[in-house]
Order: structure tokens, then C-alpha cells, then sequence
């Protein structure tokens, strides 16, 4: 079967899908301007993966969703993520990518605090959406989802710190692709202005067991000078859903960023999370855990990019592949020439727990710079028979022992995840995916 | 609960294409201490694995029952739920699972759902059993044998059999690299197993150990065979002259497997 890579939405479509949003003029054109590129870009190319089989057109854009009058609607499993994860009540909820829900308190409003969705972000906030949308974290014209993105973006959410204002309890987007042909154009920016602090935490959940479906992420955040922004994420798309992701930062002097992500996707999924260490003395702190299964195909591509001087950033990915799933990791420490002091260190560990689960462990050094510290490990490795047989022999079963294999190889990501929401949850998903 | 018995018979037992057992009969009945003497390289520990169901170790004949059930049968898992246990020569280390969590999900293993032992009970447990052992409270929470020394690490395997209190055990080894000190804690925790009902085969090539822990029986074996066996006096007489006088009465040069005489 060949893969039709032509998207179905023409310029009238998106025109009207634009104007049906209220949306201002310049977003208007940017979204024609990167339907046409769209048509010319190359797919995103991802190391060692090929994607020509992935299914990046079949989905529905433009999904009737009913709103709700309180959180109490809500589905016992959604609930049960916000119930966990936000107490504070600052909290977006989106259902096939429409916002139905929106709460942020008074206090962090008071303090000019912005947490809306995208759509509503664009409507009342619209020079500043556009200062920060598909500028200088994430180009439109990277490859073609990333110009598809612009043009059929659907949802999203924009997230806006002030100058000097910490922010002490998470906020929390939850994106619930409810109708599973709902495609999804999600669109994160997260911009921390100076000095100021945020964490966020976003869950994805569908329920595309067996129908095809698209999600396209990109999440772009600005950290300002001597800003601190923690980002938390637990994917989980179903089977049918193929994913691109890109989580993108870039940071400014003194600024530190925290990823703390999840990726238990079931579908394919290509992931790229990036920072650009662009200011002197800016660190990150970048956390990946996955679990493959079926026949699954991934790609994780983490990497940091050291600009300023002094600049530090830690990579540490542990992926868990099951069945007959693939995943290839790359990972990226890049110091550019003046880049001086700089400290990277990456460390990516993949389990393979039978024959036929394939993954592949890629560290790539890219040191323009002699005055710097660089380190990396990797290791491949299937799962130690001796160790099975160790736990079986204490009256554990295989799949017992498999699983405290698991939780135990994913457990020095899995305990250091600097959000409590989303350690539990992560803990959850880990045991429903090796279940 | 009433004594059981570990019958095997004629069991053969190849690795790699290469037979290591060859035809070797063992009874252990419940109240027994049975120890299983040998120098380095005759198939002691080949034995003990294989009665647990290795993954390495093929089987090519003979049967081992324990009562009426034929252990052989049996997944690995299923062989500790009967009531065997293996106290390994070099346990596996498990990084990221606690001692404590291993520790619980092996006792909740063998008891039905809805009836697993509650927090309280299994911690008191924990506590004293690890304080028969000299263990430092701290072993609960490490990840299981990450980074325990070799003495830890027997230390280890006998607070599992403590704790899963088994109806017939094999130690394997248990006794290597211990200092004084440590042989005493270990074979106390081994002497306190001691009843009726429990059944168990030490494995060793020093006679050390058997002064602490005095066994019923002892057999010597050489070439993948038990050549020869006696009460606890037989033990006493390989420490005192070796086992160079079993090896002239029965005329073989080498004792390890595969250098047949
Ligand atoms: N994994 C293995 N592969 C090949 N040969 C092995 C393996 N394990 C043990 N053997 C051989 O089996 C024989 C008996 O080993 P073992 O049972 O460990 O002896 P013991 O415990 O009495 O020292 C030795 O000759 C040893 O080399
Ligand atoms: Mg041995």
C-alpha cells in the first residue's frame, strides 16, 4: 500500500476554517502561505527511520465537539488526570482539539498571567501570539508537517509568564481526542519572560484503537533571562494515531529548562525535543522515558544545542521495547565554536525485552569548541535471562518478572521526573503498557 | 503442613551439547540437612540449577518429583510456588527494584489474590528477619543485590529463605567468601530454618560451613556423579586428609567433569 502523502484541504478550506475562528488577518495569510509551501517541502528525515509508510493524511480536521458545563462531565478516566494533577485549578481542558474547559486562579490572573487555548489566545492577544507563533523557536518552512502544522493548527494552548512572576503551582493542559478520527494540530507556546518562573503539564489521550488518525505537536517555549520553566508531558496516543512531535525551547541568559516527558504513544511517532542553550549560563535538563509495543515504529530524537558560554545541559533517555516494536534514539550534544565552559552530557539506555523488539542508540557529538566538558553512554541490551530466572525462582511470574523489570530500568528517569502529576501518571501508563 | 520429600532419579544434565550430570540419585526428605561435597568443576552447582529449571541446563533423562508432583514439568515459578528454593552461587543483580518490593511480590506469588500479606505483617517480618541477619535496615531499600558485596550478597539469598520459608532448599555455595563472622550469622539464619518439615541440600567444597550447620548426610561428588556418601563424620574425614583418598579408592585421576579415569 502506498501512502498518498497529499493533503486534502485546499486553500478555500483553510480560508474558511480561519474566518470561521474569528482569527486575525496575519494568521489568516500565514496559514495560506504554509498550505502552499506545504506542497514543495520535503517530510522531516528523521535518523535511521524511515517514515514513507506512516500515515500523515488520513484524519478528520474539523471535528463537532459539545462543550461541558463542569468537570464533572468529564470522563472518569480524563478526570481521574486532572484529579491528580491539578489541584491548584489552573487548568485547560481540550476535547478533539476544541477548548471546553478553561480555568486560571484570579491570584495568577491579577499578576497578568495568560493561560488560554490558542484560538482564543489569537482573538485577544493577537500581537503577542504573533510575536512568539512559528518565529524564531520553530520555522514554518522546516520540513512539511512542520508548514501542514501551520496551516490546519487546531488547537493549542498559550501559556504567558510577566516579568518577575513565579508562577508555584503547575498548570495544566489536557488534550482528549475523544472521536478517534479526530486529527489534532496542537499548538504549545510557553513564553517565560524574564526572571520569572512556570511549570506545565500537558496529557494527550485517544482512543484511536482502530481507526487511523494524525496528531501534529509542536510546542515552542521562550525562556527569558534567569527564567525557569519545568514542561512536563504524558503522551498517549492509541494504536491508530501517528505522531509528530516537536518540543522546542530556547533559553536566554541564566534561563534553565526541565523536560520531564513521558512518550508512551502505542502508534508510530516521530519526537524531536530540542533546546537551544543560546544565552551565557542558560541549563537544561532534558528527561525521556517510552515503552514500545506491538508494532510500533519510533523515532526520538533529543538533543541540546550549546550557544552561550558556561552553558550545561543533561540528556537522559530510557526507552523499553516490547513485542515487535522499533525505536531509534538519537541523541544530540552539540557545542558550537565559542560556546566556552560548556558542560553536555547525554546518557540514552534501551531494553529490549524479546527477539524481535528492535532499538537503536544513537549519541551524536557535534564539539566545535576545545575548552568544554562532554560525556555520553549508551547501551542496547536485551533483557538478562539470568534475571528472569532469578525472580522466577522466588515463585515470580514471567510476566511478573518482566514487569519489575521494566519499572525497575525506567525507574532512575521515572523517580527523578521533577513533577509529581506526572511521575504518578507515568507510573500508571508503564504499568498498563507492560501489562 | 507435613515433611515433603525431593526425590531424584537418574537425572542427566547437559549444557551446551556437553553432559555435566550422568545419572545422579538423591533423596532429601523434610527435617533433613543434606550437604553435597565436591572440589571445584564436578557439577554441584549444575545440579542445583538445573533442579530449579536454569534456562541454560537441558535434561536429557531422569526424573526429580517433589512428592507426587513432577518437578520437571514445571515453569520455574511454578517449582518456587511448590515449595523448592535455590540459594544461588551468583545471584542476579536488579537494578530499580527495591529489596522490600521483590521481596513482597515473591511472598504475594504463592498466596491466592485478595489474600496477600499486609504491609504491617510483612514489615515486622522484614525487620526481625534482617535483624537475625545483622543486616543494616537500609537492605530494604536498596535495589535487589545492586552493588552488594559477595558476602551481601549470601546474606541476601538467606533472608529470601527466610522470608518465602520453603518446604526444601538449595544452598549453593552459600558459604563462599564469608568471613568467620559472617558464616556464623549465615548459618545461624540456616539453623533457625531448621525443623520437621524443612528439607535442605548444602552445597559446598568446604568443610567449614558443616561445623556450623551439622548435616545428616553428606555426599561426595566427582564427574558429574555422587561417588560417595555418609553421615557427618564423612565430612569431618575430607577435611582432615582432602579428597584424594576417594579419589584413589575409586581409581579416578581427575574429578572434573569430563576428564572420565
Ligand atoms: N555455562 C556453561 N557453559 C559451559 N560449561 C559450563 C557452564 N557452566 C558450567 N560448565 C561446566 O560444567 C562443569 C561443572 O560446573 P559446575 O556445575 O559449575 O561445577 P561446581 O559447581 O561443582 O564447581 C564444569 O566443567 C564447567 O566448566
Ligand atoms: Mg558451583
Amino acid at each position: 500500500m502506498s501512502v498518498d502523502t497529499k493533503i486534502a484541504f485546499d486553500q478555500d478550506y483553510v480560508r474558511s476554517f480561519s474566518e470561521k475562528r474569528q482569527e486575525p488577518e496575519w494568521l489568516t495569510q500565514l496559514r495560506l502561505m504554509a498550505l502552499e509551501k506545504s506542497t514543495n517541502l520535503p517530510m522531516p528525515k528523521p535518523d535511521k527511520t524511515k517514515i514513507d509508510k506512516f500515515n500523515f493524511t488520513s484524519f478528520k480536521h474539523d471535528v463537532p465537539t459539545e462543550g461541558i458545563s463542569s468537570l464533572d462531565e468529564l470522563p472518569e478516566d480524563i478526570k481521574d488526570l486532572v484529579a491528580k494533577d491539578q489541584q491548584s485549578g489552573n487548568l485547560l481542558v481540550h476535547r478533539n482539539s476544541t477548548p471546553v474547559f478553561s480555568q486560571l486562579s484570579d491570584e495568577l490572573k491579577d499578576k497578568g498571567v495568560i493561560f488560554t487555548d490558542i484560538q482564543t489566545a489569537v482573538q485577544n492577544h493577537s500581537e503577542l501570539v504573533e510575536k512568539y507563533f512559528m518565529k524564531d523557536v520553530v520555522k514554518v518552512d522546516e520540513h512539511r508537517l512542520t508548514a501542514l502544522h501551520t496551516a490546519l493548527l487546531n488547537g493549542g494552548t498559550f501559556l504567558y509568564v510577566p516579568r518577575n512572576v513565579d508562577v508555584d503551582v503547575p498548570v495544566q493542559a489536557l488534550y482528549w481526542q475523544e472521536d478517534p478520527e479526530a486529527g489534532l494540530f496542537n499548538h504549545v507556546i510557553i513564553v517565560a519572560e524574564d526572571n520569572s518562573s512556570v511549570t506545565y503539564v500537558e496529557n494527550y489521550l485517544s482512543y484511536s484503537h482502530d481507526v487511523e488518525s494524525v496528531a501534529n505537536i509542536i510546542a515552542e517555549v521562550h525562556v527569558g533571562q534567569n527564567a525557569r520553566v519545568t514542561f512536563g508531558s504524558v503522551d498517549n496516543f492509541a494504536k491508530g494515531v501517528t505522531t509528530y512531535v516537536n518540543r522546542r525551547a530556547n533559553v536566554a541568559r541564566d534561563g534553565n529548562i526541565d523536560w520531564a516527558l513521558a512518550q508512551m504513544n502505542d502508534g508510530n511517532t516521530v519526537s524531536t525535543n530540542s533546546t537551544n542553550l543560546v544565552g551565557d549560563g542558560s541549563t537544561a535538563d532534558s528527561k525521556t522515558v517510552t515503552i514500545g509495543r506491538g508494532n510500533q515504529k519510533q523515532n526520538f530524537t533529543n538533543e541540546i544545542f550549546h550557544h552561550g558560554k558556561n552553558s550545561e545541559g543533561v540528556l537522559l533517555v530510557h526507552g523499553v521495547q516490547k513485542d515487535s516494536a522499533s525505536a531509534i534514539f538519537n541523541g544530540v550534544t552539540k557545542i558550537e565554536h565559542g560556546a566556552t565552559k560548556s558542560n553536555g552530557d547525554q546518557t540514552q539506555r534501551v531494553l529490549m525485552m524479546n527477539e524481535k523488539a528492535r532499538g537503536d542508540a544513537n549519541p551524536i557529538l557535534l564539539i566545535d569548541e576545545d575548552d568544554v566538558m562532554a560525556g555520553h553512554a549508551a547501551s542496547v541490551g536485551k533483557v538478562d535471562p539470568l534475571q528472569l530466572f532469578y525472580l522466577q525462582s522466588r515463585g515470580i511470574s514471567r510476566k511478573e518478572a518482566e514487569r519489575l523489570i521494566i519499572h525497575g530500568f525506567l525507574a532512575p528517569v521515572i523517580n527523578e521526573l521533577p513533577i509529581e502529576g506526572v511521575k504518578n501518571r507515568a507510573i500508571e501508563v508503564t504499568e498498563r503498557k507492560v501489562n | 503442613m507435613a515433611a515433603s520429600t525431593l526425590k531424584i532419579e537418574n537425572l542427566h544434565v547437559s549444557i551446551e551439547g556437553k553432559e555435566i550430570i550422568k545419572g545422579l540419585d538423591l533423596e532429601i526428605n523434610g527435617g533433613e540437612i543434606h550437604a553435597v561435597m565436591g572440589p571445584n568443576g564436578t557439577g554441584k552447582s549444575t545440579l542445583a540449577s538445573a533442579i530449579m529449571g536454569h534456562p541454560k541446563y537441558q535434561i536429557t533423562e531422569g526424573k526429580v518429583f517433589l512428592d507426587d508432583e513432577d518437578v520437571l514439568e514445571m515453569e520455574v515459578d511454578e517449582r518456587a510456588k511448590a515449595g523448592l528454593f535455590l540459594a544461588m552461587q551468583y545471584p542476579s543483580e536488579v537494578s530499580g527494584v527495591t529489596n522490600a518490593d521483590f521481596l513482597r511480590t515473591s511472598i504475594n506469588a504463592r498466596r491466592e489474590e485478595g489474600d496477600e500479606i499486609s504491609l504491617m505483617k510483612f514489615i515486622k517480618k522484614l525487620d526481625s528477619k534482617m535483624a537475625d541477619l545483622d543486616m543494616g535496615e537500609e537492605f530494604a531499600q536498596r535495589y535487589l543485590n545492586e552493588g552488594f558485596s559477595g558476602g551481601e550478597k549470601k546474606r541476601n539469598e538467606i533472608l529470601q529463605l527466610m522470608m518465602l520459608e520453603p518446604k526444601i532448599a538449595v544452598l549453593d555455595e552459600i558459604d563462599s567468601g564469608l568471613d568467620i563472622d559472617a558464616l556464623k550469622v549465615v548459618s545461624k539464619g540456616v539453623n533457625a530454618m531448621r525443623n520437621e518439615e524443612f528439607g535442605c541440600l548444602i552445597i559446598t567444597h568446604y568443610q567449614r560451613l558443616l561445623n556450623y550447620i551439622t548435616p545428616d548426610k553428606v555426599h561426595v561428588m566427582m564427574q558429574g556423579r555422587i561417588v560417595k556418601s555418609g553421615g557427618a563424620e564423612l565430612a569431618q574425614r575430607l577435611e582432615a586428609e582432602g579428597y584424594d583418598w576417594i579419589k584413589e579408592e575409586l581409581g579416578i585421576k581427575d574429578e572434573t567433569v569430563g576428564q572420565e579415569a
